[in-house]
């Protein structure tokens, strides 16, 4: 163990440059974060991850966020394990029937001001699981959404961009 | 000794590949049940149909063979004999043959619904198809009886970044007697969406079965459409879909190793292992186009040759792996404050491994010697030179173990893939024939089932069987007089699919 912490010590960081953030998403973003919100929260926030009915696929990706490669919590973005602790509401898959409940009562707990991300092709209109019995065809139809992150499954690195942009929109016009 | 097949009597369907199917009577179907509870035989999947009438399929292996069947009952008064009275690990398939069909199993220990939670708005989706009424019915957990009990339900959004399902705990202070799993929030509807799907988009559909091991379900579900059409793949089509193979399982044990060690508060191992698990996606999506892989195999071949420069990135992450896995390996074995809480926790039974038949590490780790790319086996399996690691311990520590031995495994495999790997054309064309067909895949999880039938270029019907369904009741068992605070590392242990599992 000793020689692994030693080389850590040693070595350069893995680490990557942070991504730059396309104009669409910030654009997305900049309607919906209001002037207040961005002053209570400054540049950090909590995420609550919820899947909603995804193959799995969209968590493998988000979990990847926290290894050394793109290390999100440099960012002073961090997951977090109850929605009364979360600004944001990560959320993933078609929204199943059987999960739309689960959501909405997370969304509930969640405080205000909040914002949900819908990541993945699937979260957006269902995807191709659109049009079942048993999926309700998307996070906007049960929660309000403020952006979309798109991708079978999004990298990381396009997950990474969606929350940055929200950081930048909160950051970016502060009094 | 005949196999069972031979000693019973039916009506033997035609196209029907590469194993037999039979159309029995219910008597032949109970005896069925008797060989399999009687420990002759193991039970590989149980599902239905409906057509001009309803249809329930017992798949099952013989006991140290590789003698593969179905057999089948036809239901006209929507009943058939439980399997699930005389063999447990039928149980939650007969109740999930109920929630979608409407089919009863009779004298069945469980009538509880599965997978339909009540939100659906309709009844049996894949039989009648009736309205479903607004009063959602209060599902009954199992009875607990003891003085001091309590209770803790758990889920179905949990801490982590992970699928949701739900937990019923009993404790007693500190010492869970009693879990009781339920699931099928993650429920899609993929057989519906399979049927009358083109063999295109059933193909995805597939490969979103459970995100984790889309390659292994690729495998399985194009195997199931080869032999349904009678289709030869191309030999480089099968060393590339085992290069993926490998690189999911490689991915999937990195970065559960580490997760595992998490769980038991030993951060370190996660980080370096996500390295590994990095570098392998890295490696995947320079060389086929897709960090997961997914979509990459299809009925026929595979959608894309490997890249060249690929196969650059991919030998350089192997050398990595190669130098830094054995010291992680070092690391965990040396490190006895981590032994102390894998060691000894979450024991399962050889015993009830053998009875549910359970596959990949969760089977291994307890003494089963099975591995799908064995028996039944398939191509390029037959080719390389590997080994199948099995342990008797039964706990965490064996769990990891397995998985170690196998990651060692795996690179060896690549390592011979890339070597040997033949040129030539990477896939054929459909052909659109008709025909139904099983296949099998080793996920990094265990045996994937996939049964279909195809009729000219659609999809008339698809059954896709995570190796889950035999390993998620396990769970309950293994848990059973350890603390509350292990469930993490035993569930991380044994890492069930939700979303498999649901469909």
């Amino acid at each position: 163990m000793r020689r692994t912490l030693f080389e850590g010590l040693t070595r350069r960081p893995l680490t990557e440059a942070p991504p730059r953030v396309g104009d669409e998403m910030l654009a997305e973003l900049a309607s919906q974060l209001d002037r207040t919100a961005r002053r209570r929260l400054g540049r950090s926030l909590s995420i609550r991850e919820v899947d909603a009915g995804s193959c799995n696929g969209c968590e493998l990706e988000i979990n990847a966020l926290n290894n050394a490669f793109y290390d999100l919590e440099r960012f002073g973005l961090r997951f977090v394990a109850s929605p009364r602790h979360a600004d944001v509401l990560l959320v993933t898959g078609p929204v199943t029937k059987n999960m739309r409940e689960a959501l909405e009562r997370t969304y509930r707990a969640t405080p205000d001001p909040k914002w949900v991300v819908a990541v993945g092709d699937c979260a957006v209109d269902g995807g191709m699981f659109s049009g079942s019995y048993a999926v309700t065809g998307g996070v906007s139809k049960v929660v309000p959404v403020d952006l979309h992150i798109h991708g079978c499954p999004p990298a990381p690195m396009e997950i990474l961009k969606g929350l940055i942009s929200l950081l930048d929109a909160q950051t970016a016009d502060r009094p | 000794m005949p196999a069972i097949v031979d000693t019973i009597e039916g009506r033997r369907i035609e196209d029907h590949r590469p194993w037999p199917r039979l159309l029995v009577t219910q008597e032949t179907w109970r005896k069925i049940a008797d060989e399999i509870a009687a420990g002759r035989a193991t039970l590989l999947g149980l599902w239905a149909n409906a057509g001009e009438l309803y249809v329930v399929h017992m798949a099952f292996v013989d006991q140290g063979s590789t003698t593969i069947a179905v057999v089948s009952l036809e239901c006209p008064d929507k009943t058939f004999p439980s399997v699930g009275a005389v063999h447990p690990p039928a149980i939650r398939l007969e109740r999930t043959v109920h929630s979608l069909y409407g089919l009863r199993p009779i004298s069945a220990p469980d009538p509880r619904p599965w997978l339909d939670l009540g939100f659906w708005n309709v009844k049996y989706p894949l039989g009648s198809r009736a309205p479903a009424s607004d009063v959602r019915p209060s599902y009954g957990f199992l009875p607990v009886e003891g003085e001091s009990l309590h209770q803790i339900p758990v889920g179905p959004v949990h801490a982590g970044i992970i699928e949701p399902g739900h937990f019923r705990f009993t404790a007693s202070g500190e010492t869970v007697v009693r879990l009781e799993e339920r699931l099928g929030y993650l429920h899609k509807g993929i057989e519906t969406l399979m049927m009358g799907a083109t063999v295109e988009r059933a193909t995805k559909l597939a490969a979103r079965t459970s995100g984790d091991s889309t390659v292994a379900y690729g495998i399985a579900f194009a195997h199931a459409v080869e032999s349904a059409l009678q289709m030869k793949v191309p030999p480089r089509a099968q060393y590339l879909r085992a290069l993926m193979a490998e690189l999911e399982r490689l991915a999937n044990h990195f970065g559960d190793i580490g997760a595992i060690c998490n769980d038991a508060s030993f951060a370190l191992m996660n980080a370096h292992c996500g390295i590994l698990r990095e570098l392998v996606l890295r490696a995947a999506a320079a060389c086929f186009g897709h960090r997961l892989m997914m979509d990459r195999v299809v009925p026929g071949g595979v959608a894309t040759d490997l890249r060249p420069d690929g196969l650059t990135l991919l030998k350089d992450a192997l050398k990595q792996f190669r130098r830094r896995f054995p010291r992680l390996v070092e690391l965990y074995d040396n490190t006895a404050s981590l032994q102390d809480r894998t060691v000894s926790t979450g024991i399962v039974s050889g015993e009830l491994a053998q009875q549910f038949g359970a596959s990949g590490y969760v089977g291994r780790a307890s003494g089963r010697d099975c591995d799908a790319r064995k028996s039944p086996g398939y191509a390029p399996y037959d080719d390389l030179d590997f080994a199948v690691p099995v342990m008797t311990a039964g706990d965490v520590n064996a769990r990891v173990w397995v998985r170690i031995r196998e990651v060692e495994q795996s690179l060896a495999l690549v390592e011979q893939i890339i070597e040997r790997l033949p040129d030539g054309r990477v896939a054929i064309a459909l052909n659109g024939g008709t025909g139904e067909g099983l296949g099998f895949a080793e996920s990094f999880r265990g045996d994937v089932l996939v049964a279909v039938r195809v009729e000219g270029r659609r999809v008339a019907r698809c059954h896709l069987r995570d190796p889950s369904w035999f390993q998620w009741p396990l769970l309950e068992a293994a848990i059973e007089g350890n603390i509350v605070a292990d469930f993490p590392l035993c569930n991380k242990s044994f890492n069930c699919s939700y979303s498999g599992h649901d469909l």
